[in-house]
C-alpha cells in the first residue's frame, strides 16, 4: 500500500517581483513502513514538500495523498493521522520535558499513558530529565523530546523536516537508530536532510537539488547508477596535487573529498598511468591511487552536472 | 476540552514563568495610576498671577494683599485692560488673573453684592481647578471677616472663566484614561507577541497540523491575558478608590461588564496584528503604533477631543478607547446608568464583532 | 609547511563556578594548518574557541594566539584573528561591495587597499559584475563563499570557522574547501570547528573534545589507524561515546 503519493506538485513564491520556482513537477510515492530520505542542499525545496504533504501549505497544481486522503480536500483527516516535526521546531522553551510532552499528547486527543509503549524507548532516555525546561536541554536531547512530541498521538506517517541538523554525530546516530525501530512498528517516515551520508540510512531516497528531483532510487541503486570509474588519490601536497590533476584535459572532474580527490576521467584507457604521471611530473611524494566504489556525494554531484 | 484546558494552562505557564514580563504587567498600571495620581494631588506653590482692578479701592486692595501673601500665588503684574490680561497669558507669564470691576467696593457695601471675575489657563485642568479654589476660599475668608464686624450679608460673588477648556475636562479623567491604556497593551500587545511567537519557534506549524481548531487557538490564547486585565482592572480601581480618593459614582457590575467588553475588543485587534505579523518585533511596534499612540491621543484622556482639527475628530471614532473612556467616565464620575451609555457600548459591541470575525476569518489555517 | 607555532595553549582551563567546561586542554596548531576542533555538544568546543579569540579569559593556564597573550592582549589579537559562523556573517540588507567595505573597514584597511581588495575577492569568488547586489538575494553557497572571503580580507594569521558548511550543495561545499586550502597555502592558519566527520578528514589534524579535554590529537588517517576505524565518524563515535557529562 502507497502511505504518500505525490503527482507534479509545482509550488513558486514571488519574492520581490521574481519568481521563485521552490518545486518544479515533484512526483514520487512511498510505501506504508518505508524510510523515504528527501536529500538536498538548503533552498532545494524540501521544506516547502514538506508543508505541502502535511497541508500546511497549497501547490499551485498538482496532487498529493497521504493515507488515500487528498492534501486539499481531506486536510483535517490528513492532520489528524501525522506526526510532524519541523525544521526549526525548537519546542516550548520555558516548558519542562513532561509538561511540553503532555501539551502535544492533550492537542492531539490522546495522553502519554495512551500511546505510552511508541515513544518508551525514546523518553526512557529523556526521563531522567522530565523536570528541567526544554529550553535547558542539549541538542540531542531536544531533538528526542521533538520525535516524542510528533510521536505522541501514534501517527501513521512521520514527516522529519532536517531533524539532524546542528546535531552532534552521536546524537544523530542515536536518532536513526531510534527512526529504524519506529520502521518496525510500521509507521512510513518521510525525512529530509542536506546530509549526503545520511542517504544509506534510508531504506529509498530521493536527490533534490533547485526544486527537481535528480533521481529517486535505493542507496545502493543511485551508487551503481554511477556511470564512469571513480579514482581515489592522495599525496603530501593536496592542493597542489589537486590543481595539478585540474590541468590535466582528460580529466572529466576533480573534487576533494576528506583527505583524498575524487577523481573521473573522461575517458577510461590508462588512467591509473596518467595519474601517476601526473604526480611524478609534479615531484609529489607519499602518492596513492586506487579505484573505488562512488558514494551518495559522488552521485549527487554527477547528477548536478547533468 | 481537555485539548482547550491545556492550551490554556501552557499559555499560562509562559505567563507564569517569564517573570520579568509578568512583574511588568502587574505592576505598570499600578506605577501609571500612582504616577498621575501624584501628579494631580501635587500642590501648586506660588503661581505667577496678575490682577486687574479697576475700582482700586479699600476691599480691593485688601483682598489683593490677602492673595499676594498667600504662599499659593505670586503676584507679577497689575494689568490694566482686558486685552492686557490676554497678552499675559499668550505670553505664558501667568496662570491666573483676578478681575475687579469698577466700584467693587461700593456694590458690596451698598448692593451687598459684589463680583470677582477669575480667569484660570485651563490647557492644564487641574491645576487650573486648584487655582480658583485657592483664590475662591481667600476671598470668602475675607467676606467672613468682615461680615463678622460688620453683621451685614455681603456676598462677594466670585465668577470663574476657565480659558480654552470650558468645561474643565480632564479632573480625574485619568483614572478611566489609565485602564483603557492598560487594557489595549496588555490586550492586544501581549497577546500579539504570544501568537506570532509561537510562529517564530516553529510551534505554530505543528499546532496548526493538530486537530485543534484555529478558533479554540485563538480563545486558548487570549484567556490568561483576559484575566490579567481583570487583575489589572481590579488594581487600579482599589488603587484609585482608596488611594487617590476618586469614587466610583455608578454601578461597580456594570463598570467591569463594560471593561470585560473592552478587554474583548482589545484582544480581536491583538489576533489582527499577530495575523500579519511575522516576528514579535514587528508585533509589538505594531501594536505601539496603531492602539499605544492613538489611545493616549484620541480617547480623550489627555487631549479634548473638542478641541482637535474636525479631521481628528473623525479620526477619533474609530478609536475603540475613545468610547471606553466615555462609557467609565460616565459610569465611574458621573454615575450615570446604563440607559445614558447604551449608545457607546453598542458602538463598542459593534467594532468587537467586526474585529473579532476578522481576525478569527484571517486566522490561518495554513501557513502564507 | 612551516613549523613556526601560531596557536599555543597549555592546560588552558575555563570554569564556570564548580562547572568545568574546559578541562587543561594543551596544544599547538602550526602556520598555514587546517585544524579541526571537534566534540559533541557540550564539550567545551565553544568556551575553548572563545577563549583563544580574545572574548573569554581563561581561568588558569596559558595560551598564545598569533603571538599574543590571551590574558593581556586580547584587543591585538581580535585585531589578528578573521572569524565566521554559518549562524552571522554578513549583513543581507547590504551589497556585497559595502559588506566587504564595512569589514576592511572595521580591521582599519586604507581606502586604497579595500578597492585593491574588493577587486581581487570578487575575481576569485567569479562575482565580478555583482558587487552591488544586495547579499540576501545570493544564494546560500555564494553567501558561505563570500563571507570567507571577508573573513580573511584583512590577511589574519589564523581564521576561525564556527560550522562554516551547514546545508550547501555538495559541490559548493567542495568549493568552499578550495578557498580553504588556497587560504592555508597562503600561510593563513584555519581553526574549524564542526559536527560533520566528513569535513574533519579534510583538516590536517583534528582534536576530538570529551568532557573538556581534549581526548585525541592527531592527523584522520593516524586518527583512523590508532582506533582501527573506517572513517572519523567511527572515530567521533568512540570517543564521544564515553562522555560522562550530559550537556
Amino acid at each position: 500500500m502507497q502511505s504518500i503519493v505525490v503527482e507534479n506538485i509545482v509550488k513558486t513564491y514571488c519574492v520581490k517581483k521574481t519568481v521563485v520556482e521552490a518545486l518544479k513537477e515533484i512526483s514520487f510515492t512511498v510505501e506504508k513502513g518505508e524510510i523515504f530520505g528527501i536529500i538536498g542542499p538548503d533552498g532545494a525545496g524540501k521544506t516547502s514538500l514538506f508543508r505541502i504533504l502535511t497541508t500546511l501549505l497549497l501547490a499551485d497544481s498538482g496532487n498529493a495523498s497521504i493515507d488515500g486522503f487528498d492534501v486539499i480536500k481531506d486536510y483535517k483527516q490528513i492532520r489528524n493521522r501525522v506526526g510532524y516535526m519541523p525544521g526549526k521546531f525548537s519546542l516550548y522553551q520555558d516548558l519542562s520535558v513532561q509538561e511540553n510532552l503532555e501539551f502535544f499528547a492533550t492537542i492531539f486527543n490522546t495522553s502519554i499513558e495512551e500511546n505510552y509503549d511508541l515513544v518508551k524507548d525514546i523518553y526512557q532516555q529523556i526521563e531522567p530529565f522530565k523536570t528541567r525546561k526544554a529550553g535547558q536541554l542539549s541538542g540531542g536531547m531536544k531533538q528526542k523530546l521533538a520525535l516524542c512530541c510528533a510521536l505522541i498521538h501514534k501517527p501513521s506517517v512521520l514527516f522529519l523536516d532536517e531533524p539532524t541538523t546542528g546535531v552532534d554525530a552521536v546524537s544523530r546516530k542515536e536518532f536513526w537508530e531510534m527512526l529504524h525501530r519506529l520502521k518496525l512498528q510500521g509507521i512510513t517516515i518521510l525525512v529530509s536532510t542536506p546530509y549526503m551520508d545520511e542517504a544509506s540510512l534510508c531504506d529509498r531516497v530521493a536527490l533534490i537539488q533547485k526544486g527537481e528531483i535528480l533521481s529517486i532510487n535505493t542507496p545502493k541503486g543511485i551508487t551503481k547508477d554511477f556511470k564512469k570509474p571513480l579514482w581515489s588519490v592522495k599525496a603530501n601536497e593536496m592542493f597542489r596535487l589537486m590543481n595539478a590533476i585540474k590541468e590535466n584535459t582528460e580529466v572529466e572532474s576533480c573534487y576533494p573529498f576528506g583527505q583524498y580527490h575524487h577523481v573521473v576521467f573522461i575517458s577510461q584507457e590508462n588512467v591509473k598511468e596518467k595519474l601517476e604521471e601526473i604526480a611524478r611530473k609534479g615531484n609529489f611524494t607519499d602518492f596513492e591511487v586506487q579505484l573505488i566504489e562512488p558514494n551518495i556525494e559522488d552521485c549527487f554531484m554527477a547528477l548536478m552536472k547533468e | 476540552m481537555n485539548q482547550f484546558l491545556i492550551f490554556v494552562k501552557k499559555e499560562w505557564l509562559h505567563i507564569w514563568r517569564d517573570r520579568r514580563t509578568l512583574f511588568i504587567l502587574i505592576w505598570m498600571p499600578v506605577v501609571q495610576i500612582l504616577l498621575y495620581g501624584f501628579a494631580l494631588t501635587n500642590e501648586v506653590k506660588n503661581a505667577k498671577i496678575a490682577i486687574f482692578d479697576q475700582s482700586k479701592d479699600e476691599a480691593t486692595t485688601a483682598i489683593t494683599n490677602e492673595i499676594s501673601a498667600s504662599r499659593y500665588f505670586n503676584l507679577i503684574k497689575n494689568v490694566h485692560s482686558y486685552k492686557d490680561i490676554e497678552a499675559t497669558f499668550r505670553e505664558g507669564k501667568i496662570r491666573l488673573a483676578v478681575v475687579f470691576p469698577l466700584g467693587f467696593r461700593n456694590d458690596l457695601l451698598h448692593t451687598n453684592h459684589a463680583q470677582i471675575q477669575l480667569i484660570a489657563d485651563a490647557t492644564d485642568p487641574n491645576t487650573a481647578n486648584m487655582l480658583t479654589n485657592y483664590a475662591t476660599a481667600i476671598i470668602n475668608n475675607y467676606q467672613q471677616s468682615i461680615t463678622q464686624n460688620e453683621k451685614l450679608p455681603y456676598t462677594i460673588k466670585t465668577q470663574v472663566r476657565m480659558l480654552y477648556n470650558p468645561e474643565l475636562k480632564g479632573a480625574y479623567s485619568f483614572v478611566p484614561g489609565v485602564m483603557a491604556l492598560v487594557l489595549m497593551l496588555v490586550c492586544a500587545m501581549m497577546t500579539s507577541i504570544s501568537i506570532v511567537r509561537e510562529k517564530e519557534i516553529g510551534t505554530m506549524e505543528v499546532i496548526l497540523v493538530s486537530p485543534l481548531k484555529p478558533f479554540r487557538i485563538i480563545i486558548a490564547k487570549t484567556i490568561p491575558y483576559l484575566l490579567v486585565s481583570m487583575l489589572n482592572i481590579a488594581s487600579i480601581l482599589l488603587l484609585s478608590v482608596f488611594v487617590l480618593d476618586v469614587p466610583i459614582v455608578g454601578s461597580l457590575g456594570l463598570l467591569i461588564a463594560e471593561s470585560i467588553l473592552f478587554t474583548v475588543t482589545s484582544l480581536s485587534v491583538g489576533i489582527l496584528i499577530s495575523n500579519t505579523a511575522k516576528t514579535q518585533q514587528t508585533a509589538q511596534f505594531t501594536s505601539l503604533m496603531s492602539l499605544f499612540l492613538p489611545t493616549l491621543l484620541f480617547s480623550g484622556f489627555l487631549f479634548p477631543i473638542e478641541n482637535m482639527p474636525i479631521p481628528l475628530q473623525v479620526i477619533s471614532n474609530i478609536v475603540p478607547a475613545k468610547w471606553y473612556y466615555i462609557i467609565i467616565k460616565s459610569i465611574m464620575i458621573k454615575g450615570l446608568g446604563f440607559t445614558a451609555i447604551w449608545k457607546e457600548t453598542l458602538i463598542l459591541v459593534g467594532m468587537t464583532v467586526i474585529l473579532l470575525s476578522i481576525s478569527i476569518k484571517n486566522f490561518k489555517i495554513r501557513l502564507s | 609547511m612551516q613549523n613556526e607555532k601560531v596557536i599555543t595553549a597549555k592546560e588552558l582551563t575555563k570554569r564556570f563556578g564548580s562547572f568545568t567546561a574546559v578541562d587543561k586542554i594543551s596544544f599547538d596548531v602550526k602556520k598555514g594548518e587546517i585544524f579541526g576542533f571537534l566534540g559533541a555538544n557540550g564539550a567545551g568546543k565553544t568556551t575553548a574557541m572563545r577563549m583563544l579569540c580574545g572574548l573569554s579569559l581563561p581561568t588558569s593556564g596559558a595560551a598564545t594566539v598569533a603571538g599574543f597573550d590571551v590574558y593581556e592582549q586580547n584587543e591585538l589579537i581580535k585585531k589578528n584573528i578573521g572569524y565566521m559562523s554559518q549562524k552571522f556573517s554578513l549583513y543581507e540588507d547590504l551589497t556585497i561591495r559595502e559588506n566587504i567595505k564595512l569589514y576592511a573597514g572595521i580591521y582599519g584597511l586604507t581606502d586604497e587597499r579595500i578597492k585593491e581588495k574588493t577587486t581581487m575577492l570578487l575575481k576569485d569568488l567569479h562575482m565580478e559584475g555583482e558587487e552591488k547586489t544586495l547579499v540576501r538575494a545570493l544564494p546560500l553557497g555564494w553567501k558561505q563563499k563570500l563571507a570567507f572571503s571577508i573573513a580573511i580580507v584583512h590577511d589574519p594569521a589564523i581564521v576561525f570557522l564556527d560550522e562554516p558548511t551547514g546545508g550547501v550543495d555538495p559541490i559548493t561545499r567542495r568549493e568552499f574547501w578550495t578557498l580553504i586550502y588556497e587560504a592555508s597555502a597562503k600561510g593563513i592558519t584555519v581553526f574549524v570547528t564542526t559536527h560533520y566527520m566528513d569535513e574533519a578528514e579534510y583538516c590536517n589534524r583534528v582534536s576530538i573534545m570529551v568532557d573538556g579535554r581534549i581526548d585525541a590529537l592527531d592527523s584522520p588517517a593516524n586518527l583512523m589507524k590508532n582506533h582501527s576505524a573506517k572513517s572519523m565518524d567511527d572515530v567521533f563515535l568512540q570517543l564521544a561515546r564515553k562522555a560522562v557529562r550530559k550537556e
